[in-house]
């Protein structure tokens, strides 16, 4: 399958790069896949789990907690103010987070602690 | 006797010691928070290069858009002023180097007929400015050592309300660049609206945008503003520890040179009292040994034999 360039970046450092298959992740829109050959397009990234397929069936993930997304000259960049990469989570953090949202009822904070589990395997 | 003059010497030169071992101490944490700082430098600027590119982009994509950021501001409109100094000092010329180049921007823009709005950060750049009488509008102070994020959001929250709504016409920021570890220069910046030389990055393709261009630019000026004074803030960072490092190696160089000299004239002190009281003993003993060699019984030449004796 033909593959393309893709770099997730973050104010602190880059955290994910290389070639990707296929990269997945929601939009303001909705759920969005990104194949090799896209059109132009920049769009802002919701609180989500993005997942970066590498072929051969690896898969990478990571927390992103919005941004933005760019396809240019056939070339993927994610923006993200704050993501985090598989293994880095803070599983209990992350449960005290959403336990706390889920009582104050923050939607996003909710949403935040909701990903960050999911990249975990904990939810 | 010349012995008092040895014992200044000696106190001098051990003050200049103690003082030496403060700065050589001084010298090596500049130098090893360099290393820490430029690390963060490498880290952060591909995310503002990206960030940038993408705004470029964005401004560049067909479909005509009049938003603020994409216009050049009012002749007369007024500016607000980034200045990003140092905490504290013993840093060489670093805190003055920002200031100057800060009041003749200012001096620049008020002889133009444009207010000036002072954000200032770095309690030595506060404090100069305050006391040259000028107003300073907002000041953070306790994030230049190991700026994050989060210091840069602070900022950048008291800039965007008023330039998005108009009452300021721009935004620029004075501050450090790290080029590399023997070469910073000050510089001025535009933070917004979006410089010329930017725009020009931008690639004029005919973007598929979620959500619209309008409403994709009120998210991202405020994250490019942020980030790109997180950069600033992370290069002065590592500018001050540089000109820190320098400003240190030099003065314990001098204290070197310094104690070597003055451990010369210590010597040279010592071995004059030594010289001198062995004259005296010399010129003793001979003046006794004439007054014995003269008729005994007879007294000697006043004075030499009996001082001696």
């Amino acid at each position: 399958m033909a593959t393309f360039p893709f770099e997730l970046v973050t104010p602190e450092r880059t955290l994910l790069e290389g070639e990707a298959e296929m990269v997945t992740l929601r939009s303001a829109e909705g759920d969005i896949a990104f194949l090799a050959g896209h059109v132009p397009y920049i769009g802002a990234v919701q609180t989500c789990l993005v997942r970066v397929h590498r072929g051969g069936g690896q898969v990478d993930a990571a927390a992103v907690h919005g941004g933005f997304v760019e396809v240019a000259d056939g070339r993927l960049t994610l923006l993200a103010g704050v993501a985090e990469v598989e293994g880095e989570v803070d599983v209990e953090r992350a449960r005290r987070a959403l336990s706390n949202a889920e009582s104050s009822g923050d939607e996003a904070a909710r949403r935040r602690a909701e990903v960050r589990l999911e990249l975990a395997g904990a939810s | 006797m010349a012995g008092g003059q040895e014992r200044i010497l000696r106190r001098r030169i051990r003050s200049i010691q103690s003082t030496r071992k403060t700065t050589r101490a001084m010298e090596l944490i500049a130098s090893s928070r360099i290393v820490r700082a430029q690390q963060r430098i490498a880290g952060a600027r591909p995310y503002v290069e990206r960030l940038e590119q993408l705004t470029a982009d964005l401004a560049a994509a067909p479909g005509g858009l009049t938003h603020r950021f994409l216009q050049e501001p009012e002749p007369q409109a007024p500016v607000a002023m980034v200045v990003v100094a140092g905490d504290r000092g013993l840093s060489g010329p670093y805190n003055f180097s920002v200031l100057r180049v800060a009041e003749q921007a200012l001096a620049a823009h008020q002889s133009e007929g444009r207010r000036c709005q002072l954000i200032v950060i770095g309690r030595k750049a506060v404090g100069y400015l305050r006391f040259r009488g000028m107003r300073v509008d907002h000041s953070f102070t306790q994030m230049t050592d190991r700026p994050t994020y989060e210091d840069a959001r602070r900022i950048a929250e008291v800039i965007e309300a008023p330039f998005m709504s108009g009452e300021i016409g721009s935004v620029e920021v004075v501050s450090t660049r790290f080029l590399s570890i023997g070469s910073q220069r000050v510089e001025r910046r535009r933070l917004a609206p979006l410089a010329e030389d930017m725009a020009e990055m931008g690639r004029p393709f005919d973007y598929e945008m979620e959500p619209e261009r309008a409403q994709l630019l009120e998210v991202l000026i405020p994250l490019l503003v942020e980030s790109r004074l997180f950069l600033a803030l992370l290069e002065a960072a590592a500018s001050e520890h540089a000109a820190r490092q320098r400003a240190m190696k030099a003065a314990t160089d001098n204290a070197d040179e310094l104690i070597t000299t003055l451990r010369r004239v210590m010597n040279r002190a010592r071995q004059d009292a030594i010289t001198t009281e062995i004259m005296d003993i010399v010129g003793g003993a001979e003046a006794l040994r004439q007054a014995a060699a003269v008729e005994p019984g007879e007294p000697g030449l006043p004075g030499d034999g009996r001082r001696a004796g």
